[in-house]
């Protein structure tokens, strides 16, 4: 079993308001959540908020469902970085007998795992994965690359927390860009400043971070010290509650990684480069009901305004 | 000392150019070592001349040449040698 992560105090009470106010219902698990009352609107709100923002660039909308092939997490090697994060699906395959034991095992809550065998699946840890495989077999990318909008997709963590913003399921609100390594650098700098100014018109004191991954072990404090002496990862923070703010959105520029796992080219035949960003749904959901109160109603009229127009 | 570092590098450090055309003070990073690489390199670097990098020298320009690595073993082998 992953660690349990206790809240602080302060997200302790916040978990406790939000589950009185029935906004989130418990399930047992820590971190993973029913969602109740004006929750799910709020936060597709601010996903058309980010569609709106986005429509611009005119991206291709492509959406997958929360999971992925275990083949799709292998080639992009996430299991070295991030190990301690993935989740792997398993099923039952076997003889009537073992199915019978398996029943047993599980109507007395104890350990059914041997009678479990992988699968060729896994729950997508980041919203941006399928994507590429996605890209790449269409062959070389158009003059421009592509913008694509992956839509609200919900992706998994293993970290269970007391702090209610850090689930183990949420939505990353996505948009992936895939082109020459200047245009997608640049674009990936230009999203960091629009969403500080999108997150600010719904009242939220945002501003941007460099920020690191959470690389496992040793090696991967190399790995997030080069990431941050590089500026390859932009994170905007909020304050929700906890002695820190709260990432509630990230900028990553992931040079040539992602391009070359999936053997991803320019028009011309050159090596591609990507990067996405990613926004918590869930996050800025609770950011709002932190500043200005659990009740939608109560929220000033700018706010609402902004997330209830078109 | 040099020689051994080049050898590592040619084995964990996955140029795109060949690590003998390289001088001491090459930069790395621009011959194609990624930072995945440069783990790997590091932890053979460890293994080969049984030092320990610290978390502050776990930066990208300790990495950064075969010169810089020189320095940096050279510095950690010193270091223990005086415990």
């Amino acid at each position: 079993m992953a660690d349990f992560r206790p809240g602080a105090p302060d997200q302790q009470s916040f978990l406790n308001e939000l589950l009185d106010s029935r906004l989130l219902i418990e399930t047992g698990v820590p971190g993973v959540y029913g969602r109740g009352g004006d929750f799910e609107e709020v936060h597709l709100r601010v996903a058309r908020m980010i569609t709106r923002a986005g429509a611009p660039d005119r991206p291709e909308r492509i959406s997958f469902p929360p999971l992925l092939p275990r083949r799709d997490l292998e080639t992009v090697g996430y299991l070295k970085s991030f190990p301690h994060l993935a989740a792997s699906i398993f099923a039952f395959s076997g003889t009537e007998q073992q199915a019978a034991e398996q029943y047993d095992r599980a109507s007395r809550h104890e350990d059914w795992s041997e009678f479990q065998l992988m699968t060729e699946l896994v729950l997508t840890p980041a919203a941006c994965y399928p994507v590429y495989p996605a890209i790449a077999a269409r062959g070389r990318l158009p003059a421009g690359g592509v913008t694509v909008d992956a839509g609200s997709a919900y992706v998994f963590r293993h970290e269970p927390s007391g702090d209610p913003a850090r689930m183990q399921m949420f939505h990353q609100r996505e948009i992936v860009r895939i082109g020459e390594p200047e245009t997608v650098a640049a674009w990936r700098d230009t999203w960091r400043d629009r969403a500080v100014e999108l997150l600010r018109g719904i009242g939220l004191d945002a501003r941007f971070d460099i920020a690191s991954d959470p690389f496992f072990g040793r090696s991967g404090r190399m790995l997030a010290a080069s990431q941050r002496e590089q500026e390859l990862k932009f994170e905007v923070v909020v304050q929700i509650a906890g002695p820190e703010p709260t990432a509630v959105a990230s900028f990553n520029y992931h040079q040539d990684h992602f391009a070359t796992a999936y053997g991803i080219e320019l028009a011309d035949g050159g090596g591609a480069h990507t990067a996405c960003l990613g926004f918590g749904l869930e996050r800025i959901a609770l950011a709002l009901f932190r500043i200005h109160g659990l009740e939608v109603e109560t929220w000033p009229a700018a706010v609402r305004g902004e997330l209830w127009s078109a | 000392m040099k020689d051994d570092i080049r050898q590592i590098v040619k084995e964990h450090g996955r140029l795109s150019v060949d690590v003998d055309a390289l001088t001491a003070d090459a930069d790395l990073y621009q011959a194609g070592m990624t930072s995945h690489a440069s783990v790997n390199v590091m932890l053979a670097l460890e293994d080969r001349f049984d030092v320990e990098f610290p978390d502050r020298m776990l930066k990208r320009s300790v990495f950064e040449s075969i010169a810089s690595i020189e320095a940096s073993v050279t510095e950690l082998r010193a270091q223990a040698a005086t415990r």
